[in-house]
This record gives structure tokens, C-alpha cells and sequence, in this order.
């Protein structure tokens, strides 16, 4: 199973909160990157541990975040 | 051959617009919940929002259902105006505690005494916010406002109001809990609270109202984080969550 | 006198302190909430009452309750929470009750939006609240006006037994102006032997109300507010006539249009247009007879009125004139505020059409 974590970039307001819900610890304010609003975005930095739980994009207030989990036919769940 | 599956991604419930709330704002997570909730009801062609005098004002901007806008404080009359003359409309108010609890306080208290059918979300963040951090009626002791600006103090300012528990005392509430989305569980018990809500409201149970205790980072003067943080260790202590009244339960459990 | 910079709202709520008030009693509303939150902290140590109350409806019943006791009391607002007040400054005026009221208008209707206006001109000077009556209606155009005319408020509430709104916006309110502080000592106090404040020693009882269920009484009541407010009109009416003598035009505006229309004045005297300015200070009593006196003049074409509304100073402009010259009109509303350049253009075009 691969997790996909995408985030609208220039929608993040960089709260932080997705950060602070991730099990894995895997998420972070992008502090080289400003979007348009002058933010630092949220960014994943590992995505082969995410777990696709999804709780980042659950609590994420402007619903910048979409979680996919990709599964190769045959794979066990 | 891969299979996706979409975990999460954003509800039809909500319009494809930016808010205006700021950064970590908890009214963007219930507005959430609450577009999510009535897309999986099916409820979005038949709802309609009653938008208060405060951040929310233009949460008929955000989701995807109609909405009126009401006077400062006057929602649950406006929200009866509606719901008795077309009672097969899902009316919902949103209001904060600048709105519900201080100048709509009796406007509340009668649509509740009276059992109006519609759902009551009241967002208690414990100060005002769109005017810039005036101590509201929920704030709490010792927490800095800029009419209280040594601390509220309950020898001139009286100790905050809790709103569920004092209008559960009402025979027309029948459905009140306190819910909060500080963090996942919480936000799914909140979820569920609201499908409760919207589900006794189509049965025509009588008033059904949520209190989510909320931060307002910015008036606060905390990150979004912090926020969560304080509400869980200082508001929820004060007001808390769980169900208040549920006439519901009790029949079950005859 | 030292100058000191001050933000609108603060100078108002301090000027107030040092006038003698010592009770306020507001609620949130943009754009005048610096009023309340700087009342919240120096009402308090000045020894005075601040309370926000949980309504704008709330709060004048406060200051009904503070003024009738004979406190000098106060309350602010912004246009929605004036309209919230008017039948608690109904019940001031029909009960004799001094009090004093700022509005910091925003543009409307409605819930509308934080932007300056003028358009509540009607709601102060012809319907303070239900039924007959008024208030007397300071209009300052500078910060400096306001902190003065803050005192004349407080006299003329005690003087007159009268609520007198401080109509000003929010311009006014929110940005700062060097000021000086003319007046170091409380406005006047003034004997209050018919507030209810606890029976005199001989058993005497004071009860304010304005409730006369006998009509002919209520009559009676209301010819002897009338006969009080002759006088005010005779005794107390201000304004401020600017290059009014031997002009082509006047322009009629009120608070901060006075002060664009006194750059539109500028550009209109390169292009060889004398336009004189005629602000009213007082918007009820309204200066009809000195407005009429200067548009008399032969040299005068027009009175050109112009208001952040859709014209409701016209109306006593045109009460004032009574047909006898052409009284145009000029303004911007919904919180929109009129330019200079625009003004002047409509000047000119006035006096092209009058000739």
C-alpha cells in the first residue's frame, strides 16, 4: 500500500495542526518554501511511513489535504 | 493493477472558496463537520444556515447549503421564523458567544422553553473575535480580554455562563452535548454528535444543541496549537464535554 | 498646551473621563470598540462604573438607570447598535434624563459594513426614538472637535435635561490627530433634585418615568418639551461658515465631508470658483436661519449639499432655502467616501447649469 498525502499549497495557512494530529510524525511547516499568502505550507517528509489515516486532512480547517492509498491488486489489506 | 482509495479529500458540503478565518480557526473544522454531515444525509438541498454577527458572519460564503443572515444575537428567532413556516426544511443556526450567549441570551432561552425544531451550533471560544478580543460571556476567569484587561474577575464581571447545562434546565431542549475538535477523537465524537442532532431534528424531537468549545488563536494570543492545548487543559475543565441532556437516552433506556 | 497624538475613539472616551462622566456602559461594535476597551481599564481607576453590557439595548438601559439616579452617564455605538438604543433614547428624552451617546457611523443599511458614513443624519435628528422629541446633535469634523464638543455634551444634557449624541464616523474614531486638552475641570455640575436616588429626609419620593396615561397630560408634557426645545434652537445652534462671504456657491457638509469639501473648495478657487463652506455643528437645533442669511446672498448661484448618504442634510438644506436657490446634491454611500476631485467637478458642473 502507498500513501499519497497532496497538498494545495497555496491554500495552506500554515497552523500547524496537521502536524500536530499525525501519528507517524511525518508532516511539517515547509520553512523554505512561502506560498502566495505568505506561509510557510505544510509538506510531508516521508511519505512511505504515512499510514494514510487521514487525520491531517480531517483536521486541517481550509481542507488543503487529500490522502490516497494506492493498492497493487493481490496485496494483502 | 492499482486500486485507489480516496482516504479523505474535501467535501462537496463546502463551497470551492478560501476562508476568511485565520490560520488554525476552529470555525474552519465545524464548518467542515458540518458540510460533511449533511452531504452523507443528503441534507444540502433542504438545509438552511442561519449565520450570526461575528467571524461566522459569512459562512454562507463557505458552505454549501442556503443560508439567511440574522441580527446580532437574533438567530433562534430567525431560525423559528423558518422552521415553523416550512418545517420540512433542516434549520441549522451557527452562532458564537458574543451572539448566543450575550446579546441573544434571550432569544435563546425561548427558543429553547418553546422546543423549536431546529439545531443550535454554538461555537464558545471564550472571547469575541471579529471585534478584536472583547471578553465575552464565556470567558474565563483570569483570561485577558481588552474590556477585562487585567483578567476577567468574577467580582465585577461574574464567573462565565455555561450555556448547555443552563438551558438544558428547559423542557423544550432535547438534545444538548458539548463537544469539542481539538484533536481526532474529539472531532469524530463531534461528527457524531452532529449526525445525532440533524437526525433528531428530521424526527421533529424538539431543540437539539451543540456546544463546541473552540479556540480563536489570534484573540487568545497562542499558536493553533497551543490553542488546542489550553482548551483541553483550562476551558474543558470549566465546560465540560460530554452529553448534557438526551431525552432520547432516557426513553431507551425504559 | 502641549500637543498630544490620539487615536479618535480614545480621545473621545478620555475627554469624557475628564468631563465628569462616571459611568459608561457599551458593547462591541467596529469601528468604535476602542471606546469600550478604554473605558474598560480608565473609567475604573478614574473612581466611575464601566460595564460591557450584553447588549446595545442593555447598555442604554444602564445609562437610563445611571442618568436617572443622576449619574453622568454614557454609552457608544455604530448604527445598527443605535438603532438597538432608540427606545431607551426615547425613554431618556420623555423622561427628562440627561445622557450622552456616541455614534460612530458606519455605512448601512443593515448589518452593511465598517466603512464611514453619514446616514444616520434622519435617525438622530428626526427619530431619535418613537414619538415626538429630540436630542440635540453634535457633529465634530476633527478629532480636536470632538474631545472639545465631548464637555458642551455633558453641559447641555444636565442644562436641558436632554440625551445629546456626538455623531461622528469612522474616520473620526479611527485615526489620530494632534489635540490639545482646552479644559482641565469637569464640565459644570448642575443640582439633579428629581433624580431617584433615595427619598429626601422629608419623606419626599422621586419616581422617573415617562409613562402619562392620561393623554391631555401626556400633551401637556409634550408642548412643555417643545417649549424647551425653542430655546435650544434660539440659544444653542453652532456651525462654521468658511469663505461663505461674496461666494459663487456654497457647499453644505457635515463632520469629515466638511473636510473634503473644503479640498474640493481649493481646487474649485484655481479654477476661479469661490465655493464657501457651510458646516453645521449642531444637526438638531440645525442653523437654518444663518444657512438661509449666507445663500441670500446675490453672489450666490447655488447651495450644493454633500453627504456620505443619499442626502439627508439635503432635506434641512432645502427646508433652510425654501426654493429660493437651486440646492443640488452630491454624495457617496454604502461606506464609500466622496473624493475631492469629484466634488468640485460637481460644483462646477452646478454653476454651469445655473447659468
Amino acid at each position: 500500500m502507498n500513501a499519497e498525502v497532496i497538498f494545495n499549497l497555496n491554500r495552506c495557512k500554515g497552523c500547524g495542526l496537521c502536524v500536530s494530529v499525525c501519528p507517524k510524525q511525518v508532516l511539517r511547516l515547509d520553512e523554505i518554501v512561502t506560498n502566495v499568502k505568505g506561509y510557510h505550507p505544510a509538506a510531508i517528509s516521508d511519505q512511505s511511513s504515512c499510514v494514510a489515516c487521514g487525520n491531517c486532512a480531517r483536521i486541517c480547517p481550509d481542507s488543503v489535504i487529500t490522502v490516497k492509498k494506492h493498492k497493487i491488486e493481490g496485496e494483502p489489506a | 493493477m492499482t486500486m485507489t482509495q480516496i482516504v479523505y479529500e474535501r467535501s462537496k458540503g463546502l463551497q470551492d472558496v478560501e476562508t476568511h478565518y485565520c490560520p488554525g480557526c476552529h470555525h474552519g473544522i465545524i464548518h467542515k463537520l458540518i458540510a460533511e454531515t449533511l452531504s452523507e444525509m443528503n441534507l444540502l438541498d433542504i438545509a438552511v444556515g442561519i449565520c450570526p454577527v461575528g467571524c461566522a458572519v459569512l459562512a454562507g460564503n463557505y458552505i454549501n447549503c442556503d443560508f439567511v443572515e440574522a441580527a446580532h444575537g437574533r438567530a433562534p428567532a430567525v431560525a423559528t421564523g423558518i422552521k415553523r413556516t416550512r418545517p420540512n426544511l433542516l434549520v441549522f443556526t451557527y452562532q458564537g458567544d458574543g451572539d448566543l450567549a450575550s446579546i441573544g441570551a434571550g432569544e435563546i432561552v425561548h427558543a429553547s422553553m418553546r422546543g423549536e425544531k431546529f439545531t443550535t451550533i454554538f461555537i464558545n471560544n471564550a472571547i469575541y473575535g471579529m471585534t478584536g478580543g472583547q471578553m465575552a460571556p464565556t470567558t474565563m476567569v483570569g483570561q485577558k480580554a481588552t474590556t477585562a484587561q487585567s483578567g476577567r474577575d468574577p467580582r465585577m464581571h461574574g464567573n462565565p455562563i455555561r450555556m448547555a447545562e443552563m438551558l438544558s434546565t428547559l423542557g423544550g431542549m432535547a438534545y444538548c452535548e458539548r463537544v469539542c475538535v481539538a484533536d481526532i477523537p474529539n472531532l469524530n465524537r463531534a461528527r457524531r454528535a452532529l449526525k445525532k442532532a440533524f437526525t433528531l431534528q428530521l424526527q421533529g424531537i424538539g431543540h437539539t444543541f451543540l456546544e463546541f468549545l473552540s479556540t480563536c488563536p489570534t484573540n487568545w494570543g497562542m499558536s493553533p496549537v497551543d490553542a488546542g492545548k489550553w482548551l483541553k487543559s483550562s476551558m474543558a475543565l470549566y465546560y465540560q464535554l460530554g452529553v448534557i441532556k438526551d431525552i432520547t437516552a432516557k426513553e431507551e433506556s425504559k | 498646551m502641549k500637543k498630544e497624538l490620539w487615536k479618535g475613539n480614545e480621545a473621545i472616551a478620555e475627554a469624557a473621563i475628564r468631563a465628569g462622566c462616571r459611568a459608561y456602559f457599551g458593547y462591541p461594535i467596529t469601528p468604535q470598540n476602542e471606546i469600550p476597551e478604554y473605558m474598560s481599564k480608565y473609567m475604573p481607576e478614574a473612581g466611575g462604573v464601566f460595564v460591557q453590557a450584553e447588549s446595545e439595548l442593555a447598555a442604554i438601559n444602564m445609562v437610563y438607570g445611571a442618568a436617572a439616579t443622576g449619574i453622568r452617564a454614557m454609552t457608544s455605538s455604530s448604527s445598527p447598535g443605535i438603532s438597538l438604543k432608540q427606545e431607551g433614547i426615547s425613554y431618556l428624552l420623555a423622561s427628562n434624563l440627561p445622557a450622552v451617546i456616541v455614534n460612530m457611523m458606519r455605512g448601512g443599511p443593515g448589518l452593511g459594513t465598517i466603512q464611514p458614513s453619514q446616514a444616520d443624519y434622519f435617525q438622530a435628528t428626526r427619530s431619535p426614538g418613537h414619538g415626538d422629541g429630540h436630542m440635540i446633535v453634535l457633529a465634530p469634523n476633527s478629532i480636536q472637535e470632538a474631545v472639545d464638543l465631548v464637555w458642551n455634551a455633558f453641559e447641555l444634557a444636565d442644562k436641558y435635561l436632554t440625551p445629546v449624541m456626538l455623531l461622528a464616523d469612522g474616520m473620526i474614531g479611527q485615526m489620530m490627530e494632534p489635540i490639545v486638552w482646552k479644559r482641565s475641570q469637569p464640565a459644570t455640575e448642575v443640582d439633579k433634585p428629581w433624580a431617584a436616588a433615595g427619598r429626601e429626609g422629608d419623606g419626599k419620593t422621586h419616581f422617573v418615568t415617562s409613562l402619562r396615561l392620561q393623554s391631555a397630560q401626556n400633551e401637556q408634557f409634550v408642548y412643555a418639551l417643545e417649549k424647551r426645545y425653542a430655546i435650544i434652537e434660539r440659544d444653542e445652534v453652532r456651525y462654521e461658515a468658511s469663505g461663505c462671504e461674496g461666494a459663487d456657491l456654497i457647499i453644505a457638509a457635515f463632520g469629515t465631508t466638511a473636510r473634503i469639501a473644503a479640498s474640493a473648495a481649493r481646487r474649485l478657487e484655481a479654477e476661479g470658483i469661490k465655493a464657501g463652506i457651510f458646516r453645521p455643528i449642531t444637526l438638531w437645533p440645525f442653523p437654518y436661519d444663518a444657512l438661509r442669511r449666507l445663500a441670500d446672498q446675490n453672489s450666490v448661484k447655488a447651495v450644493l449639499t454633500v453627504e456620505m448618504s443619499l442626502g439627508q442634510m439635503h432635506q434641512d438644506v432645502r427646508l433652510a432655502i425654501e426654493g429660493s436657490k437651486p440646492t443640488p446634491f452630491y454624495g457617496r454611500t454604502g461606506g464609500m467616501v466622496p473624493e475631492p476631485k469629484a466634488i468640485a467637478q460637481k460644483a462646477a458642473e452646478v454653476l454651469r447649469e445655473v447659468k
